[in-house]
């Protein structure tokens, strides 16, 4: 994709300006807020269930190498290969060979971030295959050539009449005077249109939510089925997973299960969770002949090393996306990377650079709202003010406001000072804005008056009345 | 009767410049529970604009410099959350590595409090003596929600103001837009936030919206002179210790003083 994040002021203003994914964004953080409670409110054990999903994670983290060696192990046992890519390019090459070696010439695709963040699809379109999406938001964006706005609900930046208006400009072979108002009326439409697709399909390609070391497993949740059409029904059935997707047992997979989908999208479990394990055995009914599993680390090991480590235990599962007003502000897109939101502000100058990323996780408040619903405890506003730290020694901010800050930060180092400035500052706003009780303009102050006025000081400064009505009582 | 315990004032800086009335009136408060208050005049400023900028130097120094101001206190005290939370949480990442100075900060931290937390939590005070008879909302400043868990005290004590009528939010806990330099740094999202949670203290029909944090009140003052609503903001400690009696954040006055 087009990596804008540089941009994301100006995305933003695009975004607000943007009546549509207003009022979508507007929806988006209602249901959230009141589903909140609800989830954690039916489970008493939500709170020690994310503890145990951390340290589960945490252990697994800390012995990555043995954990990801076994799953590897496993997986081949059970008839199905393993293929190790550093980055990108290798594992977008890696797909293309397997699909060539079967003459493929049509792809079904399960939804996957991850083949998003190595841009699978325009690669595989250019090498001369049909690449169909088949979940039903990313098929959406698929038409309108859009990327995901958000991690488990890809399409959610789009309204429902958005969205018919898409079936109409491309399923072209219907009636055009359809009925398409109801959601149920699009869905089926999408239906007859994608079973076509999984029918002709060579290959299926999915993500995984889950990779198992003791079994060799993978975990994959949807709500649609079509994940499951897409991994059974196609001659060879390749998953491509980032390294950190590995547990190590079963129970620890159901354990985070438990917490994925309350945090997703506030369902106690999902409509499907499927659990599968290499191709298709003797015995089984159906499944894929081949089996092949795309271990990706685009960076990752980078981040085990180092003070980045906590975001490796993200589970996509969007929370802290939905939680965020900023988001909420301005969608996903805005960001200009493959992630949005809290978790993009962390990964994607991670993934692409923070000399390209630097603005996002200087767009946070720091509210705290992410870290309070992650449900693995990310200390996301943390690990964003890491990327500041990293931005200020590089010097990749602004001047003007480094400069600004540079001068604040000074005198906050010299008291008298300080104070001296501070009872000039005072008596100047006082003589202009005491009238009126607030100030419209002000020199340099541009960014607080554009939409606010700025409250006139109640005059001098706390410590020179202090000093002054309470002396004596002023420590040692 | 035990010794009163000794509560050094941070006042923080806006407070220190812009409304000095929050500092009386949570020394006063203070004093009613049972302390002695004492203001260090070489206060300045938490660091925390320095440290949410990736300015660690700076903030670290800013650190050092409140630290040995007040670990001669029993107890400090700041009339905010979020600058209560940079003691409490942030003094000691920010100097983990400085061997003078790391256990000299989880010192001050392990004893620094937020105003109202302090004098429910702490000093398990309630003795209000303050009328407000009027409809009040209530807006949770995020720090002090979410780094210092407080989400009650401020509600228990509002209770024991005569004539206060607490008229929830519908989203209290929801981010006002402030966010220290985020408000000048982006500065239209900030507005849609600031917004929505004006949008929300007007549906209550509350005529004062108080918080425990100046930054989210001169932001939300701000934005709703600018929008011409005729709600009042007051910080907390002014209802509480009833001295609410001069202009509200930003309320002309007659020009003394």
């Amino acid at each position: 994709m087009n990596q804008t994040s540089l941009d994301f002021s100006k995305n933003a203003a695009r975004a607000q300006a943007d009546a549509d994914l207003q009022s979508a964004l507007a929806k988006l953080q209602r249901d959230t807020r009141l589903a909140r409670p609800v989830i954690t409110g039916r489970l008493p054990e939500f709170e020690d269930l994310r503890d145990r999903a951390v340290a589960i994670k945490d252990h697994t983290l800390a012995h990555l190498d043995h954990y990801l060696e076994t799953f590897e192990a496993n997986v081949t046992d059970a008839g199905g290969h393993v293929h190790w890519c550093n980055d990108a390019g290798d594992a977008r090459e890696t797909i293309l060979q397997i699909c060539n070696n079967v003459n493929a010439k049509t792809v079904g695709k399960g939804k996957s971030m991850v083949s998003e963040e190595i841009a699978l699809n325009d690669y595989l379109i250019a090498n001369g295959l049909e690449v169909v999406e088949t979940d039903l938001g990313e098929y959406i964006l698929q038409l309108r050539e859009e990327t995901p706005s958000h991690v488990v609900m890809p399409a959610i930046h789009l309204k429902k009449e958005q969205i018919a208006d898409t079936f109409r400009d491309h399923h072209t072979t219907l009636d055009p005077d359809r009925p398409l108002d109801a959601p149920s009326d699009m869905t089926e439409e999408a239906r007859t249109k994608l079973r076509e697709k999984f029918l002709s399909a060579d290959v299926g390609i999915t993500g995984a939510n889950m990779l198992i070391a003791e079994t060799g497993s993978i975990v994959v949740v949807t709500n649609e089925g079509n994940g499951d059409l897409t991994q059974t029904l196609p001659r060879v059935h390749i998953v491509i997973a980032a390294i950190e997707k590995v547990v190590p047992r079963v129970d620890d997979a159901l354990s985070i299960l438990r917490i994925l989908a309350r945090s997703a999208t506030g369902q106690e479990i999902t409509c499907y969770t499927t659990v599968a394990t290499g191709p298709k055995r003797p015995d089984d009914l159906d499944g894929p002949e081949e089996f092949h599993l795309i271990l990706l680390d685009n960076g990752r090991t980078k981040l085990l090393e180092g003070e980045f480590r906590d975001v490796l235990r993200c589970i996509r599962c969007g929370a802290c996306q939905s939680a965020c007003p900023v988001y909420g502000a301005v969608g996903g897109h805005a960001y200009g990377g493959v992630y949005g939101g809290p978790i993009g502000a962390v990964l994607t100058p991670a993934l692409d650079g923070i000399d390209k990323a630097w603005p996002l996780p200087e767009a946070s408040s720091f509210c705290g709202n992410c870290e309070a619903v992650c449900p693995m405890r990310i200390p996301l506003p943390g690990l964003m003010r890491r990327w500041r730290d990293i931005a200020h020694t590089q010097k990749l901010n602004k001047t003007g406001a480094r400069r600004g800050l540079a001068l604040w930060a000074w005198a906050a180092q010299h008291p008298a000072l300080y104070r001296f400035g501070a009872r000039i500052s005072l008596r100047l706003l006082r003589t202009v804005g005491r009238r009126r009780g607030y100030l419209r303009r002000l020199p340099l102050a541009g960014g607080w008056t554009a939409a606010r006025d700025l409250p006139t000081p109640e005059g001098g400064t706390f410590i020179d009345r202090w000093q002054k009505e309470m002396p004596g009582k002023t420590g040692s | 009767m035990t010794a009163r315990p000794q509560v050094g004032l941070f006042a923080t800086c806006l407070v220190d410049l812009y409304r000095p009335s929050v500092g009386f009136a949570a020394a006063s408060l203070l004093e009613k529970a049972g302390c002695d208050v004492a203001v260090p005049t070489a206060q300045v400023c938490c660091g925390q604009p320095a440290y949410n900028a990736g300015d660690r130097k700076s903030a670290a120094a800013i650190a050092r410099q409140t630290i040995s101001l007040f670990e001669e206190f029993d107890y400090v005290v700041a009339p905010s959350g979020s600058c209560a939370g940079m003691l409490r949480h942030h003094y000691p990442d920010l100097l983990a590595d400085d061997a003078d100075f790391a256990t000299r900060a989880s010192a001050v931290a392990d004893r620094t409090w937020e105003l109202v937390s302090f004098l429910t939590d702490i000093r398990g005070w309630s003795g209000i003596d303050a009328s407000w008879p009027k409809g009040v909302t209530y807006h949770d400043a995020c720090s002090g929600l979410r780094e210092l868990g407080i989400k009650v005290q401020p509600r228990q004590l509002l209770e024991k103001v005569a004539g206060l009528e607490l008229r929830e939010l519908d989203a209290p806990d929801v981010c006002c837009g402030f966010g220290g330099t985020f408000c000048v740094k982006y500065p239209e999202v900030s507005e849609a936030m600031v917004d929505d949670k004006i949008d929300d203290i007007v549906a209550t029909g509350a005529a004062t919206v108080l918080s425990g944090d100046l930054g989210c009140l001169m932001n939300i003052a701000g934005r709703l002179s600018r929008r011409g609503e005729a709600v009042e903001a007051r910080h907390i400690a002014e209802i509480l210790a009833g001295t609410a009696t001069g202009p509200a954040i930003g309320g002309a006055d007659d020009g003394q003083g």
